[in-house]
């Protein structure tokens, strides 16, 4: 569905991502992990369309067999129309906005009326306390109820690739375990997603297959289980 | 002095309060939606005055068709200074956009005296606009009595604009995180050139009511109404556009009140004191009287 081949990307003169080459198959949970500035997020910024690539190509079938998009020369806006819905790092819900605001704004390039009333209700009834607060500004929910605000409002995009950008980033060890098994759930409901986490081991635990990155560039991938058992990998990313 | 001299003072107060509240509520915008203190800003009330001129007077328009025509002419001259002047220099420092809206500023006032001259204007409103009529006893002038409900009514549609359509949902949204709205699909160029439309179109009104009110139209006028409604914008709490309203009024009624009731020897320090007011206000509170603070809950 997605495919990288050898993608360069610069930020200013750095030289971020090095000949980075991944693949997202349709249906599948696949997740970037890697440390801290190992070129995690600017994979998927690429990706979206919000920094622009030096070499190489990304491809993106939205339907089965049918047109292929090249990513790097599409505007943001038309990666999003094509079925691509980002959740940022660090959740970027627009706090002074209410919650029902946020969550419009996540259907904001669609114009079909009675479906978006009929999503905005399976989200609320997926996250009962975006319902409840529905007319608070999002900047007073919590960081557990943001990360489910920032995906709800990506699910009112009706994406067909789900981009999630370390999803358990500051959130209690219970709000992480709800939030992946939601992700599993929504997966499972035909959503393919591409998740970026520092914390391999929930990673590893939800996703079918992993890419790990170092210093921006693709060191290992294979299926989860197989890099969880892999002992460079818990050496250096399971805690042991 | 007497009740009724202090009642015409706070009516002349909101007369000007209501003009520089349609001139910060767009000066806000901007700030709100990209950073940019944008100094150009007063310089469409110009343009709004010397377009309402040649609408009326050269033209013969009636001013039904002229208001709509200059709010339009502004919006227009938003929408071109933007692409040209601050488009292209989207996510430079502040301080870039600060100094080519300086530039952008001297550039139309020297654009005016070349093509109007520097001669002031006598700016001649219909006999029946400068009419007085009498309203709960107060003798205004027609154009005033326009003035004081014509600016809260296109502030009214603005803030229809911002909170309950979908522009200005993107609009709020892009102000508030540019690149997280372009993960929602918002085009953002276009979002932010609405944005400059719609703050100047409210500037062009603004130049319709001042060249109205005041009688005299020059090409450097805007100056001072750009300036103030910078003050007033900051006093307000900068971004926020009930503050830049609040912030207006409050400014139009401290001025005049000012002048009206102090002897008449300190009427000329009147810009004095509202730069004084300024300071004064940002020593106590400042993020202004109705700005939030920068910090946000992760």
């Amino acid at each position: 569905m997605l495919t990288i081949r050898h993608l360069d990307v610069f930020r200013g003169r750095t030289h971020v991502l090095r000949d980075v080459s991944l693949e997202v198959g349709r249906g599948e949970i696949v997740a970037l992990i890697g440390a801290n500035g190992a070129g995690k997020t600017t994979t998927l910024r690429t990706i979206s369309g919000l920094l622009p690539a030096r070499n190489g190509e990304i491809s993106f079938a939205p339907r089965e067999g049918g047109d292929v998009l090249d990513l790097t020369s599409t505007p943001a806006e038309a990666i999003v129309a094509a079925g691509i819905c980002h959740c940022p790092e660090g959740r970027g819900v627009f706090s002074r906005l209410s919650v029902h605001e946020n969550l419009l704004m996540g259907a904001y390039l669609r114009d079909d009326r009675q479906d978006i009333r009929r999503d905005m209700e399976q989200v609320c009834a997926m996250f009962p306390i975006l319902a409840a607060r529905r007319n608070q500004p999002a900047g007073n929910l919590s960081g557990g109820e943001q990360m489910m605000l920032a995906i709800g409002r990506a699910l009112m995009g009706r994406p067909r690739l789900l981009i999630l950008d370390e999803p358990s980033l500051g959130l209690a060890p219970l709000v992480v375990e709800a939030i992946f098994q939601l992700l599993a759930r929504i997966n499972r409901e035909g959503v393919t997603i591409l998740l970026v986490e520092q914390n391999a081991v929930v990673a590893l635990e939800l996703a079918h297959r992993a890419y790990v990155l170092e210093n921006g560039r693709v060191v290992m991938s294979g299926e989860s289980a197989a890099l969880a058992g892999d002992d460079n990998i818990r050496k250096a990313y399971l805690g042991g | 002095m007497d009740g009724a001299y202090l009642a015409q003072q706070i009516l002349n107060g909101l007369i000007l309060g209501s003009m520089y509240a349609l001139v910060a509520v767009g000066f806000s915008m901007i700030y709100g939606i990209i950073n940019l203190i944008n100094f150009a800003h007063g310089d469409i009330v110009m343009i709004g005055a010397f377009s309402t001129l040649a609408l009326l007077v050269v033209l013969g328009l009636p001013l039904w068709v002229v208001a709509p025509g200059v709010v339009g002419v502004g919006a227009l001259c938003g929408l071109v200074i933007e692409r040209a002047a601050f488009r292209p220099m989207r996510g430079a420092p502040q301080v870039t956009g600060f100094i080519a809206s300086l530039g952008v500023s001297i550039m139309i006032q020297n654009l005016g005296i070349l093509t109007v001259t520097a001669q002031p204007r006598n700016f001649t409103f219909p006999d029946y606009m400068l009419a007085a009529v009498s309203v709960f006893g107060f003798e205004i002038q027609m154009v005033n009595v326009c003035i004081m409900l014509a600016a809260p009514l296109l502030v009214v549609g603005l803030l229809f604009v911002v909170h309950r359509t979908r522009l200005g949902t993107a609009m709020r949204a892009t102000a508030e995180n540019l690149d997280v709205a372009r993960l929602m699909g918002v085009n953002i160029n276009r979002t932010i050139a609405a944005t400059f439309a719609l703050g100047s179109a409210l500037a062009g009104a603004a130049g319709l009511m001042w060249g109205g009110k005041f009688g005299q139209i020059d090409p450097l006028m805007g100056f001072l109404p750009g300036l103030k409604a910078f003050v007033a914008a900051v006093i307000g709490g900068v971004g926020s556009i009930p503050g830049a309203i609040l912030g207006g009024y409050v400014l139009g009624l401290a001025e005049v009140l000012f002048v009206g009731l102090l002897p008449p020897v300190y009427s000329s320090y009147r810009d004095a004191f509202v730069f004084g007011l300024l300071i004064l206000i940002l020593l106590v509170l400042p993020n202004g009287i109705l700005g939030k603070s920068t910090e946000e809950r992760a």
